[in-house]
């Protein structure tokens, strides 16, 4: 408890100093009073007892300040000090201290907000027990063409793992389910986000129920009891936060499902979305539960103490491929691959949210160079004064302490700003930003306070550092003796000025360059040809529940008859059916083998997205026929094995011959694969806008597939506005079935920008603070000509005095500015490259070396650079030389 | 006696505190207990206390209370607190070890 004390002593000298010290003086007196009386009576004289004791004494004055300077609060008086003198020098011109003051603002408040998400998002652990030992683990095909590698694992396959590897304490597994939950009482129905997930999954992760209990492995078995636990969310809003609930049923598709417990707030994995979980097993039937070829978990395991992810992972990829070999004829994976969960929690955000952290830390170095450059030119016009006191004996260090404590003052005013436009900014991200994930914790707190003020402290020992010891470094006599209008003034101030300018140039070239490119692929993405016409079409997706729509010819009949009272609405031009729409999603893809050609020699599987589809659905999406023909009428109804073929199936696998008559053999889950007849082949659609296009195969909507998915889109071709059409198509859905519920009604442009979310967020983002930099190196740029300029009013009045042409002198001001912007270009653009090089993967039809973004940002930066150029240039064009020769 | 010794280096704060140890006392009495009981040869400049005092009350290994003199008059009595009395015990451990040494050169070189 020492340093309390050692806390209130230091207190009570800083706030009671005044009668600490006049203590001081009462204790001292009291010492010398005593010397003297004994003195006295040791048979001085007054005045002689008193000047002895002074003598032994010593110096009353000195040893007065020496026991002050043992208070330690002498560091901070002279700070004061310092502070009241900065302030001081800094209202004389508050022009300047308003613009250094704003322009931190930006650069720390932007920081800082950014800051304050990367730390939540990226480096804070994940809300569950040991988050360092979680894995994700997938399956890996090596012989598919599947997206990253990264691919969803069959139920069979986790079972397996879990029951014959040794690597992991636990594994546990959780797919995407959704449910129509329906309305009690006067309640809407709706369609809920629900996961399925094992029962051990929640003491794997070590979350506590908020109320009730987790599954019992007992009701994680296939056909058990119907059992339910809700997210707070839904607890919260549905139920009123009423905890009776467990116990009681809810009817989810309905069915009546028992409440056993409630999850706690903090738990928002796998999305925010989810709102109600259920046991894995109950999501599978009794073939899916072992099922090795139907790939749709997410697989969590915890690994041993002692046990890398690599040795555990090892093990399960062996086991893996022994699966493999025994269901040679099914689509299963050869190994298994691995990654930290929070990676895998993160994936999507990590580099975007990298982009631009680093996008604003290169606005706030910017922003420094300017303060920087705004001091360099600040210090110019003072260093007469600076020559003074250096001949006067003040010393280099007081003069450099002076100056940073100015360029402390702005940064911390700038810092208080910033925090002020951080606090807005980070929760207007945070809830504007729909794609990012882990949202719900991102707030500020201590840490980031305290990287602010670090920030704060960095950025004025960067702003200030750099001029502060250039404008002391020649505090020599001989600068006193310089004439302050000497021609060519401080050449090495110049050249500091102007290499601090070709930095900034250069940081903005490679921001703007970056900022470019992200917005030319967003662009590229929003304009992508999705393969079919998608103005004036509203889509409404729906789920028939399994147990209700239990035979094909109940979901034939509401499906017909939906269709048929749709196209009968005033507005509508032609409806149809499709299991996803363009642009809306993989949904998902089989393996496949063509019974007429030979046994594929290549590695490659064949396999191709599926979709079910209306026969009407290509005349509504105005999907060209290629050849053949679609479905009939009469096709969708029965189960013909007829089957029609995007434009890229047909390239991909029937190269040399015609795809029409041919087939394909498809397993499902018939015990023989079955072969469906190539009909038709239609253009290609894009399932999502980043993606490129994949060989498509669709089968007929109404055909009861096994393995169709269970949510139907209606597709809406309209004349007018199609969000005008929404509540009469939802109308005619209820009075078919009033609690089924409806879900992303959407027209597709909107499905489009729901897609491009993240993308467009980001660019955006980027792009405004690469404009900032922009603005911030105009700013710059124009402080510095006009400094530069007013430097050689006299050379220039001297040069028009002599005859020099106007357009002479112009050209040799615009040149003398340009030329800093040229070098910095030239350094930008190579970091441009560089930087272009580490944002590929972000970009999607954009080449980092685009050249029209470098042309755009080249061109931009030029007319930012001339504009900020003329207004100096033009004013050195009106000196009237005799007036500029005179004020010599 | 000889002429008074300028104390050994950093040995002033050893002296107050072992000085207070046995009781409160004010500046001038600890001054003059040091002289007194190292018979006169210690010398502490007797202003130089001051700032010694306030450092040692800094670190919280005295502390400081004003009361009453014999003679009435209100003066600043210091005493030792209990980080005070470990630290004591450190110097004087260090001194012992230190004086020994020198000693040991001293003697037998």
């Amino acid at each position: 408890m020492r340093w309390i004390q050692r806390l209130r002593m230091a207190m009570l000298m800083l706030f009671r100093r005044n009668s600490e010290t006049a203590r001081l003086d009462q204790e001292m007196q009291f010492h010398l009073d005593q010397q003297i009386s004994e003195n006295i009576a040791g048979g001085m004289a007054p005045a002689e007892a008193r000047s002895a004791a002074l003598r032994t004494f010593g110096n009353p004055t000195l040893l007065h300040d020496q026991a002050r300077s043992t208070w330690s609060w002498n560091w901070l008086e002279k700070f004061a000090r310092d502070i009241r003198y900065g302030a001081r020098t800094l209202r004389r011109s508050p022009g300047f201290a308003i613009v250094a003051v704003l322009v931190m603002a930006l650069g720390i408040g932007a920081t800082t907000s950014l800051f304050t998400i990367v730390r939540a998002v990226l480096l804070k652990p994940l809300p569950f027990h040991d988050p360092n030992n979680l894995v994700m683990v997938y399956e890996h095909f090596h012989n598919f063409e599947l997206g990253d590698g990264f691919n969803v694992v069959a139920p069979g396959d986790f079972h397996d793992w879990r029951a014959h590897t040794n690597g992991y304490q636990d594994m546990a597994a959780w797919r995407d389910y959704g449910f129509n939950l329906a309305g009690e009482h006067a309640e809407l129905p709706e369609v809920v986000q629900a996961a399925g997930g094992s029962w051990n999954l929640f003491p794997l992760l070590g979350i506590q129920m908020a109320h009730g209990r987790s599954f019992t492995p007992e009701e994680d078995q296939v056909g058990a009891n119907h059992v339910v636990l809700l997210t707070w969310n839904i607890f919260q809003r549905r139920f009123a936060g009423d905890a009776s609930i467990i116990g009681k049923q809810v009817r989810l598709d309905s069915n009546p499902y028992t409440v056993t417990g409630v999850l706690p707030a903090s738990f928002t994995y796998p999305d925010a979305r989810t709102q109600v979980w259920v046991p894995y097993a109950q999501t599978l039937n009794a073939r899916q539960y072992d099922a090795h070829d139907n790939h749709q978990s997410h697989v969590i395991a915890r690994l041993k103490p002692g046990v890398t992810a690599a040795s555990a992972l090892e093990q399960v990829s062996a086991l893996q491929y022994q699966l493999h070999l025994a269901n040679a004829s099914k689509p299963v994976a050869e190994s298994a691959v691995s990654r930290p969960m929070i990676d895998d929690v993160v994936l999507d955000i990590k580099t975007p949210l990298t982009v631009l952290f680093c996008a604003v830390g290169c606005m706030l170095l910017i922003a420094c160079l300017n303060v920087s450059n705004l001091f360099v030119a600040r210090s110019a016009a003072r260093r007469k004064e600076i020559a003074v006191r250096g001949a006067l004996g003040g010393t280099r260090l007081a003069l450099i302490r002076e100056q940073m404590t100015e360029s402390l003052l702005i940064c911390a005013a700038g810092g208080v700003l910033g925090l002020a436009i951080s606090a807005l900014t980070t929760r207007w991200l945070a809830t504007h930003w729909t794609t990012l994930p882990r949202a719900e914790i991102v707030r500020m707190d201590t840490t980031v306070l305290a990287f602010s003020m670090g920030l704060v402290v960095l950025t004025a020992l960067l702003a200030g550092l750099l001029p502060a010891i250039s404008a002391t470094g020649k505090m020599t006599f001989g600068l006193l003796q310089e004439s302050s209008r000497s021609v060519g003034g401080s050449t090495s101030r110049a050249t500091m000025r102007k290499t601090l300018l070709a930095v900034e140039i250069a940081l903005t070239v490679i921001l703007l360059f970056s900022a470019g490119l992200l917005f030319k692929s967003f662009m590229h993405l929003r304009t992508t040809d999705l393969g079919c016409v998608t103005d004036r079409v509203l889509t409404i997706k729906y789920g028939l529940p399994e147990n209700q729509y239990n035979t094909r010819e109940k979901v034939v009949a509401f499906h017909e008859s939906l269709l048929e009272k749709v196209r009968r609405l005033p507005g509508v031009t032609s409806a149809a059916l499709v299991s996803t729409p363009p642009g809306g999603g993989y949904e998902g893809d089989d393996v496949f083998t063509i019974p007429e050609h030979p046994p594929a020699a290549s590695v490659l599987q064949d396999d191709a997205i599926y979709r079910s589809a209306d026969p009407e659905y290509f005349k509504v999406m105005q999907i060209p026929l290629i050849s053949g023909r679609v479905f009939t009428d009469q096709e969708r109804l029965t189960r013909d094995h007829y089957l029609v073929v995007s434009k890229k199936f047909a390239d991909q696998y029937f190269s040399r011959d015609n795809p029409i008559g041919r087939h394909i053999r498809v397993s499902w889950d018939t015990p023989e694969p079955e072969n469906y007849e190539i009909i038709g082949v239609v253009g290609d659609t894009v399932y999502d806008v980043a993606e490129p296009i994949k060989p498509t195969m669709y089968f007929p909507v109404l055909s009861g597939l096994p393995n169709q998915v269970s949510s139907s889109t209606i597709m809406v071709r309209t004349a007018g506005d199609p969000l005008l059409l929404s509540v009469p198509v939802q109308k005619q859905v209820a009075a078919l079935d009033p609690s089924l519920p409806v879900y992303d009604v959407l027209t597709m442009q909107q499905i489009l920008g729901k897609t491009t979310a993240s993308q467009s967020f980001s660019a955006t983002l980027t792009l405004a603070f690469a404009l900032l930099s922009l603005l911030l190196a105009a700013i710059g740029l124009y402080g510095v000509l006009s400094y530069l300029i007013a430097q050689r009013i006299t050379e220039i009045g001297i040069r028009i005095a002599l005859g020099a042409q106007r357009s002479q002198v112009l050209r040799l001001v615009l040149f003398d500015g340009l030329r800093p912007v040229f070098l910095g270009l030239l350094i930008g653009l190579a970091g441009g490259a560089v930087a272009g090089t580490l944002i590929r993967s972000i970009l999607f039809g954009t080449s980092p070396y685009d050249p029209v973004v470098f042309a755009a940002m080249i061109g931009s930066l030029l007319l930012t650079a001339v504009a900020a150029c003329a207004i100096p240039a033009i004013r050195a064009l009106k000196i009237d030389p005799m007036q500029a020769l005179r004020t010599e | 006696m000889g002429k008074p010794s300028d104390l050994v280096q950093g040995t002033l704060d050893l002296l107050i505190l072992k000085t207070i140890a046995l009781e409160p006392m004010h500046g001038w009495a600890i001054a003059k207990r040091i002289q007194q009981i190292s018979n006169e040869v210690l010398q502490v400049q007797q202003g130089s206390l001051y700032p010694a005092l306030h450092r040692l009350e800094q670190q919280a290994w005295i502390r400081a209370k004003w009361s009453e003199t014999e003679t009435g008059r209100q003066a600043k009595f210091y005493s030792l607190t209990a980080a005070g009395r470990t630290q004591l015990e450190r110097e004087k451990e260090s001194w012992n070890r230190l004086s020994s040494a020198i000693n040991l050169v001293v003697e037998n070189v």
